[in-house]
């Protein structure tokens, strides 16, 4: 697996978060909070969850890394390797398939030069990631990156002005517990 | 022109807000509860509405409530199951999205109707943007004493919080979510003991979906006999319907309990009919696992009578000629569709969401979807069909949860249903193959 050279660490705005999140939960459940601490982290670190990432999630926890590992390697959400800059999840099942995701995959291919499961396009701007019902069949077809649904992609303009969207981005969206217009952790990585 | 229950005001400007709710009759229900009934005659009121799980079993709300276990001194929990991944199944991202408030307040009235004083709302880890929205809104609450210590100076206490899932369709079973709720893979567990003896944390818990605590105010309200007035039979309230497919009008639609589907799919009220000017081939009725219909059976049953959106029309002819409500997911589909390739991807779909504990699910759903690829391939034998019906045989009723069925009934109802039609796959492969391939009755006259 990579590996990234000095030992992460979390940010004041996420340490705080997490301190936040671990009151939802009974002190002798820690563990609760796995889920929305990994969440944190692959915001935080590019995208992806390496190991260290994953012992800090333990260490922050106090668990052991292998509760850790078991579960981001169940959980899809979570990517195990590096990514480009904006992960595109495209959603393949049935109702979007009946409203043209297969083309919609081909299209994004063809158009960012990466491929379904492969590496980062050469410009390291978008990876390609099929994922299964998004919740939003009545909207197909549909791509969700981070926390955004882009929907009823069923025409190249559409996907045209996703892209672009995306293109345009410096930093990632900040997230509610980050403050705003501080350098975040896609323009660190 | 149905009663809206649950979504009367969604189209309100800044309804998202607690101040535009609360003008437009929100929290009324937490107050008459806490104010003026006993936890106990808020569970009354529930089973006396008649409500039935939402979320796609269709069990008595109020019965699986009186199942929760209360020893002295141990706390309970309520959790809501948000983990809305069923294919076909949209509706509880919109209504918590554009209605954040209903669902808090439904759950400060249903804590307090079980005893619980920590609630969670376990949402799909895809929906985090929705995370946000209800975050923000549990703040108002809180800032508003609708939530926190002594709720309207009641003397009860309730903390709310929202915890995101993973990504994995598991967890919308409920033990599998209670485990990923600790922080661990979803892995559904064995059964007994139920959730409602030993759920959360190993104390007793009711997990409930999304749509159904959200009829709890309006149940509570208007009360649970003025509730069971509307529907038919045993299919009492409204139900929200999520419709996708080859729909004019794809969206969520919320329909009293009763309406024929003919009217549901062709009314300009809700559907308007098929795209492109084209014929209805088939419907999924209840979200992705439940059996397939083609056309003449999901409008009428075998007996000839009109179908209707209820848990008891759309039962009607068992899984031989008839399917299930399940969770509102309606999925409608052309007759350019090819029913071989769309089973295929819902196979591919189970065959990806078996979290491996039990073998039959693991092993069968993987083998129906390599089966199912090599028929839509141009690969496939005869005798392939009926080996997809004997394994959908195999994996139903023999794992832990329900996802084997969920697997099984799909794949045997594309079998019994479009038989033809898997038969063509391998009678004329190579035409099958191709891609937008799809069997027309007159290419076997040919």
């Amino acid at each position: 697996m990579e590996t990234t050279a000095v030992k992460p660490q979390f940010s004041e705005a996420a340490q705080a978060e997490i301190k936040r999140l671990l009151t939802h939960y009974p002190d002798d459940r820690r563990k609760s909070a796995l889920l929305p601490v990994l969440h944190i982290a692959q915001a935080e670190f590019g995208g992806w969850v390496s190991p260290e990432v994953q012992n800090l999630v333990a260490e922050v926890l106090d668990i052991k890394p292998i509760e850790v590992y078991e579960v981001s390697s169940f959980y899809t959400m979570f990517n195990l390797k590096p990514v480009g800059k904006h992960v595109l999840e495209i959603c393949r099942t049935g109702p979007c398939m009946l409203r043209g995701s297969d083309e919609l995959t081909a299209h994004l291919e063809r158009i960012t030069g990466a491929k379904v499961g492969g590496p980062a396009s050469a410009d390291g701007l978008f990876t390609l990631k099929e994922v299964e019902c998004l919740a939003a069949c009545g909207f197909a077809p549909i791509v969700q990156v981070r926390e955004k649904y882009y929907e009823q992609l069923d025409t190249p303009d559409a996907v045209d002005a996703m892209l672009s969207e995306l293109r345009n981005q410096v930093h990632r969206p900040a997230l509610p517990w980050e403050e705003t217009g501080l350098p975040n952790a896609l323009a660190r990585n | 022109m149905g009663r809206k229950l649950l979504t009367e005001h969604i189209n309100v400007e800044g309804i998202d807000t607690f101040e535009v709710y609360r003008k437009h009759g929100g929290y009324r229900s937490v107050e008459k509860a806490l104010k003026t009934m006993s936890p106990d005659e808020v569970v009354e009121e529930v089973k006396k509405s008649g409500l039935r799980g939402r979320g796609g079993a269709g069990f008595p709300t109020g019965m699986k409530w009186s199942f929760l276990a209360k020893p002295e001194g141990v706390p309970r929990y309520l959790v809501c199951n948000a983990d809305e991944s069923e294919p076909g199944t949209f509706k509880d991202r919109q209504l918590m999205s554009k209605l954040p408030h209903l669902l808090i307040e439904g759950m400060i009235t249903s804590s307090y109707a079980l005893g619980a004083n920590t609630s969670y709302i376990y949402i799909r880890g895809e929906l985090l943007y929705v995370l946000r929205i209800l975050e923000k809104a549990i703040a108002e609450a809180y800032a508003n004493g609708f939530l926190g210590k002594n709720i309207l100076g009641s003397g009860y206490d309730l903390d709310l919080h929202v915890h995101p899932g993973g990504g994995a369709y598991i967890c919308g079973e409920e033990t599998a979510l209670l485990e990923s709720l600790e922080g661990k893979r979803g892995n559904p567990r064995n059964k007994p003991p139920f959730p409602a003896m030993q759920g959360l944390y190993a104390r007793p818990t009711v997990v409930n979906n999304v749509e159904s605590i959200a009829a709890v105010p309006v149940i509570v309200n208007e009360g649970g006999d003025e509730y069971a007035k509307i529907g038919v039979g045993r299919s009492t309230g409204t139900k929200l319907i999520s419709a996708c497919g080859h729909l004019n009008k794809p969206g969520i639609y919320e329909i009293e309990l009763g309406l024929p589907v003919e009217e549901f799919i062709y009314s300009d009220e809700y559907c308007g009919g098929i795209w492109k000017g084209r014929e209805l081939k088939a419907v999924v009725a209840g979200g992705s696992s439940v059996p397939i219909l083609p056309k003449e059976l999901i409008l009428k049953t075998a007996a000839g009578e009109n179908r209707l959106m209820t848990y008891e029309s759309l039962s009607d002819g068992g899984f031989v000629t008839g399917t299930m409500l399940g969770s509102g997911g309606f999925i409608a589909m052309d007759e350019t569709t090819c029913i071989v390739r769309n089973t295929w991807n819902f196979s591919r779909f189970y065959h990806h969401e078996s979290c491996g504990q039990c073998s039959p699910c693991r092993e069968g759903t993987g083998w129906m979807e390599k089966v199912l690829h090599r028929l839509e391939h141009g690969h496939g034998h005869m005798e392939d069909i009926d080996l997809l019906v004997s394994v959908a045989k195999q994996i139903e009723g023999n794992t832990i949860c329900p996802l084997g069925e969920a697997a099984a009934w799909p794949v045997a109802a594309a079998v019994r249903h479009f038989r033809h039609e898997f038969e063509w796959h391998v009678t004329h492969a190579k035409e099958a193959a191709q891609p937008g391939a799809v069997y027309r009755p007159s290419a076997v006259l040919v």
